[in-house]
């Protein structure tokens, strides 16, 4: 038979009964769509965790104070709040290692601020003029804290956009303005751009200053709660991070690495950490809605059976016609694969709707991938296959006298 | 040509053996009419399966157009099927929803004829079967049943084939209707030279045919050409005994 024909007797075949053909069609395009959709779903959660994470900057290694756990100290404060990291350890990095675009410590405390009237409770970040390259801030208005600022400890401070909005209100520029941190007179020179906080830390919930003056006014110590640097590139970085390790090993004067007093986290292995979490959770939605797919190549097996018995005395006739066995075969076989193939068509195109629908709605930023498409299409062309292949091997194998003499 | 010669066909059942046909032999040249006559059970429908090479005999030869028929694989007598046999069954012979011009096409689909060859052979044996052209395009449900042996008829045609078998071709149609088909193939043997070879369990049908064989508990019993030899003039007598 040729192709045209095989198209002809399918198409006539499978709209005798359309009521029948589209419900079994309906059940591959539920199961398609929902694999659309589910890892569109997956894959959107994947990518807005991963931008959050690197919105935090790129190439980044943050060093952060530990407990020292030396022999007899049974006592373990949390991770950060110790005191073992200076500003000296900060500036000894940037000094003595090469290859790396920038060194920002931190020095992080929780005040109260106030402005006309108004307050708000946020993070200061005490830092220098790298911190603004290496956690990839951006300055909307005015300018980020300078050197000269660190070096003065002038009493200025740079808003992120969220405790703008909380102190002066939307849209408002509070350049100039003054604002009081822990009692204290700060003059507002700058206001960061909004990276649409998520995750770890909300770079827009902030208010930075100089180091130098948070040292002094604020916290009273000469502690650092992390310090942030920038590697020059992702294949670097940890070697970056050996070497940062061994200095600080021997500034601070320890030999068993497992006794160190502060922690390094690499920003790839939080990456790929929180990636392989999402990928597991995509796997997961995507292996439920595999599962209706099954169902739905089993309704499509369950139609041609039917369809194969109602069609007996036809097969018989065909046989005694001159039909082969592989001409039965095919003939079935291509209407199980029609159906799945339009199925999946539907499938595609409703699974991308939904996934459309769902970003449209602000519910997570999907993405339908190439490959979960091709994936879909292939899948159902293979339903088609495995679960039309027993009705047609069924139809082919009927003895022609009995297939015409059934009733 | 057809010859068969001491076919047996048995059937093993779960309650033992059942012999349909034993030891038959005859011989049908190009252009006879032949009816194959019994009662139900006589086995005449095993012997149109084995003529019609949907079966194969369990011993005996059958030779159709000097080719043995009797020892091919389930592809070959598909083949055989669509290049030398046409077939006229009693009841479902078209296929549903399917125009007339397409059903009568579907020997020639399966032939891998191309397209236009196809539509031109199968107007012509329409024709040839008395089939008025404005029906070609119509639907086999919307046909009557005269109508629709006489598109099953054409379809029989369409393929130029050694052999028509007619298995009851008016079981399912009034007397009149009945006489139309049966004229048909009258016509079709007389007129076209056709091989038509007619099973049948009515007299009345049987004598369309020239000649007669008689098939009763699986053996021959009769043939109207062996007698003729005999006794001139005594074609059809056998049903008169």
């Amino acid at each position: 038979m040729k192709f045209i024909d095989i198209f002809h007797e399918t198409y006539s075949a499978l709209s005798a009964n359309k009521v029948r053909s589209s419900l079994t069609i309906l059940g591959i395009v539920i199961g398609i769509s929902s694999v659309i959709a589910m890892l569109s779903i997956g894959q959107g959660a994947q990518n807005s965790i991963q931008s959050s994470i690197e919105s935090i900057g790129s190439n980044l290694l943050m060093v952060m104070p530990g407990t020292q756990r030396g022999p007899g100290t049974m006592v373990s404060s949390g991770r950060g709040s110790a005191q073992s990291l200076t500003i000296e350890d900060a500036e000894a990095i940037k000094e003595t290692i090469f290859g790396l675009d920038g060194v920002a410590p931190e020095l992080t405390g929780r005040y109260q601020i106030t402005a006309k009237g108004q307050n708000t409770n946020t993070q200061v970040v005490g830092t220098m003029a790298d911190y603004e390259l290496v956690r990839n801030l951006e300055v909307a208005e005015g300018l980020f804290i300078s050197e000269a600022n660190v070096k003065s400890a002038a009493k200025v401070v740079v808003l992120g956009p969220t405790v703008s909005d909380d102190l002066f209100g939307e849209g408002i520029s509070p350049i100039g303005q003054k604002i009081r941190i822990n009692k204290i007179d700060f003059k507002i020179i700058g206001l960061t751009k909004s990276k649409g906080g998520s995750g770890f830390s909300n770079q827009d919930d902030m208010v930075f200053v100089p180091l130098s003056t948070a040292s002094r006014y604020l916290s009273g110590s000469d502690y650092v709660s992390t310090i942030s640097i920038a590697g020059t590139d992702a294949e670097t970085l940890d070697q970056l991070e050996q070497e940062v390790n061994n200095l600080l090993l021997t500034r601070h004067k320890i030999r068993n690495v497992d006794l160190a007093d502060f922690s390094i986290m690499n920003q790839a292995d939080i990456v790929s950490a929180a990636s392989s979490v999402t990928e597991v959770f995509t796997w997961l939605l995507g292996s439920v809605a595999g599962i209706s797919l099954v169902v739905g190549g089993i309704g499509i097996m369950n139609m041609m059976l039917t369809t194969v018995t109602e069609r007996t005395r036809e097969i018989g006739l065909r046989k005694a016609i001159g039909a082969k066995r592989s001409d039965i075969t095919t003939q079935f076989l291509i209407e199980s694969i029609s159906l799945t193939i339009v199925g999946g068509l539907i499938g595609v195109i409703l699974g991308w709707s939904i996934s459309f629908v769902i970003s449209y709605l602000g519910l997570v930023e999907t993405k339908v991938s190439l490959l979960s498409v091709v994936l879909a299409v292939g899948v159902s062309a293979a339903i088609g296959i495995i679960f039309g292949y027993y009705p047609a091997k069924r139809a082919a194998g009927l003895n022609p006298i009995e297939a015409l003499r059934y009733e | 040509m057809i010859e068969v010669s001491n076919i047996k066909k048995v059937y093993s059942g779960a309650g033992g053996d059942f012999v349909a046909l034993k030891n038959v032999s005859f011989k049908i040249e190009d252009g006879e009419f032949v009816a194959i006559m019994g009662p139900s059970g006589s086995g005449k429908s095993t012997l149109m399966h084995i003529l019609g090479a949907l079966d194969t005999p369990t011993q005996g030869r059958y030779l159709l157009d000097e080719r043995d028929v009797s020892s091919l694989s389930e592809d070959e007598l598909a083949d055989i099927r669509r290049d030398k046999i046409g077939f006229v069954f009693q009841s479902f012979n078209l296929l549903p929803r399917t125009s007339v011009l397409r059903n009568v096409m579907l020997p020639l689909v399966y032939d891998r004829v191309p397209e236009e060859e196809r539509e031109s052979r199968a107007k012509q044996s329409l024709v040839a079967s008395g089939l008025d052209e404005t029906h070609f395009s119509h639907l086999s449900n919307q046909l009557s049943g005269g109508q629709i042996q006489r598109v099953a008829i054409a379809r029989a045609l369409v393929n130029n084939p050694s052999l028509i078998l007619a298995d009851e071709p008016t079981g399912n149609l009034d007397s009149k209707t009945g006489e139309i088909v049966l004229e048909t193939f009258e016509r079709l043997n007389k007129d076209e030279g056709k091989t038509i070879v007619l099973i049948t369990h009515e007299h009345e049908v049987a004598e369309y045919a020239d000649r007669i064989i008689l098939i009763k508990d699986g053996e021959l019993v009769g043939d109207s050409r062996e007698h003729s030899k005999r006794r001139v003039g005594g074609e059809k007598n056998i049903l008169r005994k």
